[in-house]
């Protein structure tokens, strides 16, 4: 293997003579071995990205080529883990260089001596092909970790198997061929795992968000991208999202954001209960941490890492989910690297191939039928941050060509405190028909239909608002004002919902379509009324409107929710 | 010893470009001789066959035949505790005719990252005494909360108050201030130095000062210095800090004029690709860390060209810091101090630092509340505007008369006026009473009947 030498360095960025590495080659820089990245050739010369600080190094030092691209380590352990960009285990480094993050350390992504046990599933004589489970692991209480046969690799005849306690790197199986097996695999980052076939997206991903479920759904193995200035609720939604999602294994990449906020969030998921497991959050979660004051080609990298890792679960058969907040922090690391490779820029700095990048990643996420036999699904949620919330920025603009659900966040319903401040008005699900049917199948006949009836208010009620801004509500036709009472009550009863209450933070299905159904009911009730002479502010003030605002506060809402129900009647039948 | 050079084959700016025969690092301090000046320099781009240095001091004065030595080290900070108390200028030097800091440390400037892992989530609760932030938008210790103004509003004076009041309930501790001042005129910094000696807070304070008449590059490290400082203090020493640096607006515009005089692609308005990572580096030198007793706190302050929020500097600030407090032209010509409007602004650590155990257990709700119908309010000033006050809903102006109260009576507040946030709190209810129960949808019933005014006294302990 070749040893060159330093020639430049400027910021995260070298460049040597004397290689001979390709394209994404690892390489290891300067005296120290800094991990680094090949990412142009020209002529003799090989422009190289530095995953840590460059500070100090000098032309004339030394580069190692170490002959492969940055893998990711696949095995188990990787779950409950909290990585760097490049899938440094973080308490390792912390263990090795203290609190603040030193450079030049080396980590493994697993732990090469722990000892697990491996039970295998197959038998001496079986014949197994790539992607095929021949054993498992049991990870964490409730999740079997798969070992499989490597993609791409030819599969055989098992001529030994073994079970007991062993290292990711020992031998579990032998093929006829003399293949030895063991429970590590190491992948490429930038290239993604294959799968037999992907599949139509038929089953929504449950959020527990009212807004997201009922009106903008998300398809297990979709993609989805939140787009919202600052402050607007992309991070407490992603966090959110990774909280209550029904997935098997959460994926939570922070790239290019706050220290506090992954502090915040190893601090809650260890005690954070999964409803469907009743087991810590922490135990299906995965979290990469570059913050954005660590080393911008590790941010790059972080966001194939962890698409990686993801991919590997799916193979497993499991649904995964991969937030990445924020996907345009991992696009200016994009432009810092470009802009330093004195690369033509394209729109506002951005390299030229912006969005064939962003589009490779989204078309990693997917449903598939897996190599082992089966279905495993990567659902993404990417966060969008783009300057001064204008939305026609080319990352935004990029990632709306890729993916197909979009939660626009609306500074105006922040600045009220309305959250999720999802606006209704312009978001969309392109999975709505898809999934149409399995709601109809697995929650209500009337879904579908209470949806569009809602929406269909609301779409009123922005109209309405137009008029009023100029003539005041009073002078709109009754049932025009009972129109802009109850897109209220959608708005305030049933879109908005905290996120850091207690119960309001998840919302299950058959809540959410039960108390959008009465607030519909109460409509029916008020134009009932209306028809009979009453007047519109008797209706406004049935006490019973005010009680159901409160229902979504409760877990036990189903005895709460019948009694106003019921006052609701009684309160209509009573009016004169 | 390291050689000199006589080599410089460009000045240009805060740049020069050296010719060398040695390997020079990445980063690396330079000190550069001319006469009997001595100045400092950081090697931005090293290669072969040039350097390219920016000079701290400016380069006003250096000529092709000033002397360049390389150190072969980066750039370092003396630190020891008799530190505390001492002015300094932007580039660390004594201002205050004191001796040189004679150092038990040395510390590189830069700044590593606090490993994610090793971060103890803050949930301090700090209280300012200032209503619309303690009561809407809440302080924690750790936090990193920059206040976002315009020329000639008086967020001087609410930093002031803030550096003042700040405290944790119910603890004493030691804690110390630290100020950093970038491009400021004279004036304002006298006007901080003045209240500092005023409270007695200069003994337990670090001032760097780097005034608009100071070169433009030195701001570069002046934030670095500082917080290098803090990081000192607080995790060696074990003391709380807080820093206000201002303004951070001057410091971005001297990142610019570097990125122009390099001649980088630049990014939008004009500044660089990096702002965003260059920025993060410091305010995200806040926090707090697992096993240490130490915290630093940091209130940036920053005038909004043209009070445009959109504006990059504000913008990438906002997507890094734990939220923002918006200083309002506004509320300030109404006459109300502080002018905070409190509808754009945000804590994001709010959450960890209230509640039972904190502060109160309604006070989640009270907030969301108040916020829910100022801003409603706010719209229909608009509406009352055009169709007049007569033509809106008996439950419309009800949210307008609301509004006014809202901004007259919690909004409002004496410069020295030091607000429990049980006052605070207090006050919320107060204004929250005028409206109908049942207009109260935020609120839990529970903490209805036990803290609003109409049933005070009634409800079971
Ligand atoms: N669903 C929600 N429920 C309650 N509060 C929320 C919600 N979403 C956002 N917030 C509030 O808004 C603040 C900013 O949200 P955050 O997700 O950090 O914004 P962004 O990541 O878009 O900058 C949070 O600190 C929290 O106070
Ligand atoms: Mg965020």
């Amino acid at each position: 293997m070749e040893v060159g030498k330093v020639k430049r360095v400027a910021g995260p960025v070298v460049q040597a003579t004397g290689l001979k590495a390709s394209m994404y080659d690892l390489v290891l820089v300067g005296e120290e071995g800094l991990m680094s990245e090949v990412i142009g050739i020209s002529g003799n010369k090989h422009v190289i990205q530095v995953y840590e600080d460059t500070g100090g190094v000098k032309p004339g030092e030394p580069v190692k080529e170490t002959g492969a691209p940055l893998v990711a380590q696949l095995g188990p352990g990787i779950l409950t883990s909290i990585y760097d960009g490049i899938q440094r285990p973080l308490t390792k480094l912390a263990e090795a260089s203290g609190d603040f993050i030193s450079r030049g350390l080396f980590v493994d992504g697993v732990d090469h001596k722990k000892k697990w046990e491996f039970k295998p599933i197959v038998k001496k004589g079986d014949t197994v092909k790539a992607g095929q489970t021949i054993g498992e692991v049991q990870e964490q209480l409730l999740i079997k970790h798969k070992i499989m046969v490597p993609p791409r690799s030819k599969g055989g005849t098992i001529k030994e198997i073994y079970s007991g306690n062993f290292t990711v790197d020992e031998t579990v199986a032998v093929l006829e061929d003399g293949t030895k097996l063991n429970m590590l695999q190491k992948w490429p980052v930038r290239q993604a795992r294959p799968t037999i076939k992907k599949l139509a997206p038929t089953i929504p991903l449950r959020t527990g968000q009212r807004v997201i479920d009922g009106f903008f759904s998300l398809a297990k193995g979709g993609t989805a991208a939140i787009p919202g200035g600052f402050g607007t609720g992309k991070t407490v939604m992603q966090q959110t999202l990774s909280k209550w999602a029904d997935v098997d294994i959460v994926v939570y990449v922070g790239c290019g954001e706050r220290g506090n906020e992954m502090a915040d969030l190893l601090h809650e998921f260890p005690e954070l209960v999964d409803p469907r497991t009743g087991r810590p959050l922490m135990e299906r979660s995965i979290v990469f941490a570059n913050t954005s004051n660590m080393p911008v080609a590790a941010r790059e990298a972080s966001i194939y890492t962890g698409m990686t890792v993801s991919e590997y679960y799916r193979d497993m058969g499991y649904d995964v989910m991969m937030t990445a907040d924020s996907t345009s922090r991992w696009a200016e690391a994009m432009r810092e690297l470009a802009s330093r490779l004195e690369e033509m820029p394209g729109e506002e700095g951005y390299p030229a191939y912006l969005g064939a990048r962003l589009a490779d990643f989204y078309e990693r996420a997917g449903r598939a039928d897996v190599l082992g036999g089966g279905q495993g699904s990567v659902s993404v949620v990417g966060a969008v941050s783009p300057p001064g919330g204008d939305f026609t920025e080319p990352v935004t603009q990029n990632t709306l060509r890729m993916v197909k659900v979009f939660w626009a966040l609306d500074s105006k319903l922040t600045q009220r405190r309305h959250f999720p401040s999802i606006n209704w008005l312009d978001s969309y699900s392109l999975y709505d028909k898809d999934l149409e049917p399995w709601f109809v199948e697995n929650v209500n006949p009337d879904w579908n239909k209470n949806k569009r009836r809602a929406m269909a208010i609301l779409q009123e009620n922005a109209e309405l608002e137009e008029i009023v801004m100029l003539v005041g509500s009073d002078a709109l036709p009754e049932d025009q004002q009972i129109t802009l009472e109850v897109a209220r009550m959608i708005i305030n009863f049933w879109l908005a919902q905290s996120a850091m209450h207690p119960v309001d933070t998840f919302c299950p299905y058959k809540k959410q379509f039960e108390l959008l159904a009465a607030i519909l009911k109460y409509r029916d009730y008020a134009v009932e009324a209306l028809q009979k002479g009453i007047s519109v502010e008797q209706i406004k003030s049935v006490p019973s409107k005010d009680a159901l605002a409160k229902v979504r506060l409760e877990a036990e809402y189903e005895p709460i929710l019948q009694k106003v129900m019921a006052q609701m009647d009684a309160d209509f039948k009573g009016l004169k | 010893m390291t050689k000199e050079y006589k080599t410089i084959t460009e000045i240009k700016g805060p740049l020069i470009f050296v010719e060398k025969t040695e390997p020079v690092g990445y980063n690396e301090l330079v000190e550069i001789r001319t006469g009997g000046e001595l100045k400092r320099g950081q090697v931005l781009d090293t290669s072969d066959e040039i350097v390219v240095v920016q000079v701290f001091e400016g380069t006003g004065g250096l000529s092709k035949d000033s002397a360049v030595r390389f150190t072969g080290d980066v750039i370092k900070m003396p630190l020891s505790p008799s530190i505390v108390g001492r002015v300094l200028s932007g580039s660390g030097r004594p201002r205050d005719g004191g001796p040189e800091i004679v150092p038990e440390v040395m510390r590189g400037i830069a700044g590593a990252a606090i490993n994610p892992a090793s971060r103890e989530k803050p949930r301090a609760f700090i209280q300012t005494g200032i209503s619309t932030i303690d009561g809407t938008n809440t302080l924690v210790r750790g936090q990193k909360l920059p206040i976002f103004s315009g020329a000639g509003l008086p967020h001087n004076d609410v930093a002031l108050q803030i550096a003042r009041q700040a405290k944790a309930l119910g603890e004493a501790e030691s804690f110390a201030v630290i100020f950093c001042a970038m491009g400021i005129t004279n004036e304002e910094a006298q006007h901080f130095l003045a209240d500092f000696e005023r409270t007695g807070a200069l003994e337990r304070a670090v001032v760097f000062l780097n005034l608009a008449d100071d070169p433009a590059v030195e701001r570069i490290l002046t934030p670095r210095l500082g917080l290098t400082t803090a990081e000192y203090l607080a995790f060696d020493l074990d003391m709380h800090v807080l820093i206000i640096y201002t303004d951070m607006t001057n410091y971005c515009e001297s990142l610019r004029q570097m990125g122009a005089a390099r001649e980088e692609v630049p990014g939008r308005r004009g500044y660089p690709g990096y702002m965003y990572t260059d920025l993060a580096i410091q305010y995200e030198r806040a926090g707090i860390i697992r096993g240490k007793k130490g915290s630093i706190t940091q209130f940036p302050i920053l005038t909004m060209p043209g009070d445009d929020i959109t504006h990059p500097i504000p913008d990438l600030s906002g997507y890094i810091t734990e939220g923002q407090i918006i200083v309002s032209r506004e509320l300030h010509r109404k006459g109300i101090y502080p002018p905070i409007d409190i509808r754009p602004s945000l804590s994001r650590l709010m959450n960890s630092g209230i509640g039972k155990g904190h502060t109160r257990e309604d006070h989640r709700a009270v907030s969301d509340q108040l916020y829910a119908y100022y801003a409603e309010g706010n719209d229909l000033r608009g509406l009352a505007a055009i169709v007049g006050k007569e033509a809106l809903s008996e439950r419309d102006k009800l949210v307008l008369e609301f509004a006014d109260k809202f901004e007259k009576k919690f909004v409002n507040q004496g410069r020295d006026e030091d607000r429990s946030i049980f006052e605070t709190l207090q006050i919320g209810w107060e204004l929250l009473a005028d409206l109908p129960e049942s207009m109260l949808t935020r609120i839990d019933d529970k903490y209805i009947k036990q803290y609003h005014p109409k049933y005070a006294g009634t409800a079971k302990k």
